[in-house]
């Protein structure tokens, strides 16, 4: 990891979530807006999360070849 | 927290030393050196008799640098002659330790190869789930015996690792210490996990204060318990601490999801289960990092890390299953 650089508020984990560094208000797939709640949020890319639009690891249970 | 029971001769003895040194919770200075905060007697001469009583007494040790006793002097801490057994203690679970280890394994070190290695390490992992048992089918009494169990731990989440945060490098120690501010509740009490736990215990009609289920923890979770301990509080083995926190980390989330939909088959009350609720998405985030940003980093910081690394997060997965297998042999479960 550099420390000369800034380091990114948004890192995406191959097939993972999206990490998102500090507070933001993020619109789901319906509309509706979620304030975070972390120093660091973990956002679903997979789109199998029961609790969307945040992931919970269900990406790890899905095949490797649908995963993000 | 009142000492835990002996469970053989040496825990027997080191009870008794401990409590015989008195309760003086300061050392004074005169004359330029300290006094209290010792042992007498000499040194403590009895041999283990049992793992068991290993375990306890190693974790007795462990306890003088968390929160410590009430009746022993806080300054036993660093005690000679409890440094010199506790050193002797260690040494055998990391020798036990390292000879279960197959090694570290052989993948492709470009970019986020060391993620995806651990992630799969984690997955190829069949030891039996106790999450999927207790979703299904488990028992209120053996839920709550795994309660007990997982008290010894969750009352001082997170705490082991954080002896473990100054001796790492900068990006890493800045991603633990982006990690742990959210273990510890992000600057609120109520949403510190083991205060959540601690809350989900209380809920549930059972003890929350520490220690209380020591005496019925199994070698299994003494074992586990211990492990995170001398990850944390030897600086040499910072890789298998952070090593553990993301194996740890990265078999939460889901398992959490099934605890608590056990929990509420169960009846357990809101509280109990809010702990667990909490880490479905908490870990999820927590699992990215400690692979990522505190392993991944440190090994690229100092590469001599690197078989710690896979030595703890391997230790964390071969612990939980011998819990596993030890309760499932308890409740006759095959």
């Amino acid at each position: 990891m550099s420390t000369e650089e800034t380091t990114p508020d948004v890192v995406i984990c191959p097939g993972g979530p999206l990490l998102l560094r500090g507070d933001h208000l993020v619109q789901d797939d319906e509309g509706n807006e979620h304030r975070t709640t972390r120093p660091i949020s973990a956002v679903c890319r997979c789109g199998k999360s029961a609790v969307k639009p945040w992931c919970d690891g269900t990406h790890k249970v899905i095949p490797a070849k649908h995963r993000p | 927290m009142p000492l835990p029971k002996p469970r053989g001769p040496l825990s027997e003895e080191l009870v008794a030393r401990l409590v015989a040194a008195g309760s003086i919770s300061t050392g004074s200075i005169s004359g330029g050196s300290i006094s209290g905060g010792s042992i007498s007697g000499g040194s403590i001469s009895e041999d283990p008799g049992s793992r068991e009583d290993a375990a306890i007494s190693l974790w007795i040790l462990y306890e003088l640098s968390y929160r410590g006793y009430a009746e022993v002097d806080d300054a036993l801490e660093f005690d000679p002659e409890l440094i010199r057994l506790r050193r002797r203690l260690e040494a055998d679970l990391e020798q036990r330790l390292r000879e279960r280890w197959p090694g570290t394994p052989a993948y492709d070190r470009d970019g986020t190869g060391f993620a995806e290695a651990l992630f799969a390490m984690i997955e190829a992992d069949d030891g039996p789930s106790l999450a999927r048992y207790l979703q299904k089918d488990a028992t209120a009494d053996q839920a709550i015996e795994l309660l007990k169990c997982r008290s010894l731990y969750h009352l001082k989440e997170s705490d082991p690792v954080s002896f473990t945060l100054p001796r790492l490098p900068v990006g890493p120690r800045a991603a633990l210490a982006e990690l742990q501010y959210d273990e510890y509740g992000g600057g609120r009490p109520e949403r510190l996990h083991a205060h959540l736990f601690a809350r989900g215990l209380e809920a549930a009609g059972l003890d929350p204060s520490e220690g209380a289920y020591v005496d019925q923890a199994p070698l299994e979770v003494l074992e586990q318990n211990n492990a995170m301990s001398l990850f944390g509080l030897n600086r040499r083995l910072r890789g298998a601490s952070v090593g553990h926190l993301a194996a740890f980390e990265a078999t939460s989330s889901l398992p959490c999801r099934r605890v608590a939909q056990g929990l509420e088959r169960l009846g357990f009350p809101e509280e109990t289960r809010a702990y667990y609720e909490e880490h479905v998405e908490a870990d999820a985030v927590h699992e990215q990092l400690a692979a990522r940003a505190i392993c991944a980093a440190l090994i690229e910081a100092e590469p001599d890390t690197e078989d710690d690394v896979w030595f703890g997060a391997w230790t964390c997965l071969d612990l939980e299953g011998r819990i596993a297998r030890h309760l499932f042999d308890r409740w006759g479960v095959a």
